[in-house]
């Protein structure tokens, strides 16, 4: 730490016009674990200077050790307020490289609750907003319906915030009808919330002072600085992976790619908040795909790979070529291809990549994460430079950092 | 003319020639590999040239090969043409014991941090970079992390059978 040159006062120190401020690492507005090294003059922001890396966990090299099925976990804990978007992530960076097609209910399936943790990332991020706008009440509001879709994702894989939801294949287990009830209940109840939660906010002439024109970043720079996801939308550029380059049957779905204009704070709520509203729409599509499976079909829930994917484990105890799939990929004697694969999904916050590398051995030679908040975050020194210390904590959180993500 | 995966093969290999090696498409990716020299030129020549257009940086990364003799330690570049939505990748080799690679800094102000990193984890020394330091480990730690000769578990323990669990 002491190598930063903004903190080692210049001599004869009482002659400093400006102050330096430590915001974080640990702070109740930076939502995380970030430190902020900001030169202030006044209340306005000279430069600031970011440090990450403080719940650094080293997943990429734990990853080196691990059996392809024993990563999901540590996709979870990378942003965790979406956390299946991540498990899919990797299931569906697996099955490219493995080249494993899912049956079209699984692609669904993974839709709905891919779409679902959208929303609850994008709620996230916007009642936040809200909070350090001085708006509690959008925040306490929309939490019983995140509450919701953890009891989806609850009922589905059995657990809530770090989901390590679905295997390489397919699901680990079928939908129970509680899963599709809650859900129909969600997308009963869920539109009345969003347009509650949009009326607290969207024409909140404290929130638009607050937000407009604040954070600023342009399209052009935007790219240059690596922005993916909302965040590059809310500056005009319409770049999504799950209309470029689709996965999970993306391309069935008919949504629209929401845009911004000035890539400010306010923009940036807008999208997530238009991009909520299409993620409805494409889980209501998804569903009503669901529901259409007749006979068989209907239960489907994996794919036919049983050199990779678990059998169930009754079968295990019964039937000698369970028993064998079983044992091999646990003991990781399953052959798996040399090569190397960069696989992306459109996480919560834009593209997030898996760089597999593979040796033919059990575990990858390597894998990389592409984090999309680490590489925005970066810009945050230029887009809050000459701000105002209110503002550029309102920018904090309207570009969704989280620190687990950021880590890795 | 497409931007399809031979023809930006066609057009690297009329400017770079032979100096191109390791050309290969799979899952749908270019990758090819460059002289360590060369990988700015090559990242100029495809962001600037009107038909290639790779403007947007995606990925830097390292991959440690101990194997590969004096030239250990791989840099992975992961390109991203939004326009016509192409992927391209390619690599540069440097050997660990003076891992200079030059800078992308000046042409992607996102390879900022992703300089940072690798250099972080595997020693690469980014020439040029205005800023290489350490990002997510500690300052003071004075080795690099992910080099394959720093296993995950302790290597001293002999409780376990590694010819069955091991990699």
């Amino acid at each position: 730490m002491s190598e930063h040159t903004n903190i080692r006062l210049p001599e004869g120190s009482i002659e400093k016009q400006t102050t330096t401020v430590n915001l974080g690492p640990t702070h109740p507005a930076t939502h995380g674990v970030f430190q902020n090294i900001m030169e202030l003059d006044g209340e306005r922001i000279i430069k600031t200077e970011p440090t990450v890396g403080y719940i650094h966990r080293a997943f990429e090299k734990i990853a080196e050790r691990r059996p392809f099925y024993q990563i999901t976990p540590l996709t979870d804990r990378l942003n965790y307020c979406s956390s299946p978007i991540n498990n899919m992530g990797w299931h569906i960076a697996c099955e490219r490289f493995l080249d494993v097609k899912t049956p079209k209910r699984v692609d669904y399936l993974r839709i709905i609750i891919m779409e679902l943790a959208r929303i609850s990332d994008h709620l996230i991020c916007n009642s936040i907003v809200g909070v350090d706008t001085g708006a509690y009440t959008g925040f306490l509001y929309v939490m019983q319906y995140r509450e919701l879709i953890y009891e989806i994702y609850e009922e589905v894989c059995g657990s809530r915030l770090t989901t390590n939801i679905g295997r390489i294949g397919g699901f680990e287990r079928n939908f129970s009808n509680t899963a599709f009830v809650k859900l129909e209940k969600f997308l009963k109840e869920y539109p009345g919330v969003l347009q509650e939660f949009e009326n607290l906010f969207t024409r909140n002439r404290i929130f638009i002072e607050r937000t407009q024109g604040t954070g600023k970043i342009s399209a052009e720079r935007a790219l240059n600085y690596g922005f993916t996801g909302p965040n590059l939308r809310a500056a005009g550029v319409d770049y999504d992976v799950r209309v470029h380059s689709p996965y999970s049957s993306y391309e069935d779905m008919d949504f629209a790619v929401p845009v911004g204009t000035t890539g400010d704070n306010y923009d940036r709520y807008q999208v997530r908040n238009a991009e909520m509203w299409e993620s409805l729409k494409i889980i209501e599509q998804a569903y009503k795909k669901v529901q259409a499976f007749k006979g068989a079909e209907a239960d489907v829930f994996h794919a036919d790979a049983p050199a990779y994917y678990l059998p169930e484990k009754e079968d295990v105890y019964t039937k000698m070529e369970a028993l064998i799939y079983h044992f091999k990929i646990v003991m990781g004697e399953t052959d798996i291809p040399a090569g190397e694969i960069y696989s992306s999904v459109e996480g919560g916050n834009g593209e997030l990549g898996f760089y597999l590398i593979s040796d033919g051995g059990r575990t990858p030679y390597r894998l990389h994460f592409r984090r999309p908040c680490f590489v925005y975050y970066q810009a945050y020194p230029e887009i809050v430079q000459g701000a105002m210390l209110s503002d550029a904590i309102v920018t904090l959180s309207s570009l969704n950092l989280i620190a687990g993500e950021m880590d890795a | 003319m497409s931007l399809i995966n031979e023809n930006i093969q066609k057009e690297l290999v009329e400017k770079f020639g032979e100096s191109l090696t390791e050309w290969s498409d799979t899952y749908n990716m270019l990758s090819f590999t460059a002289p360590k020299d060369l990988n700015l030129k090559v990242l100029n020549f495809l962001y600037d040239q009107p038909l290639l257009g790779f403007q947007f940086l995606t990925d830097i990364t390292a991959v440690h090969y101990p194997n590969r003799t004096s030239e250990e330690l791989c840099v992975v570049y992961h390109l991203h043409n939004l326009r016509e939505n192409t992927r391209l990748r390619f690599k540069v080799f440097t050997p660990s014991a003076q891992p200079d690679v030059y800078s992308a800094t000046a042409l992607f102000s996102s390879a900022n941090w992703m300089e940072r990193e690798t250099y972080d984890f595997f020693g690469v020394n980014f020439v040029g970079h205005p800023n290489l330091k350490r990002i997510l480990n500690v300052d003071e730690m004075d080795y690099f992390p992910l080099r394959k000769e720093f296993p995950l578990e302790d290597q001293t323990r002999i409780d376990k059978d590694d010819d069955m669990f091991g990699r």
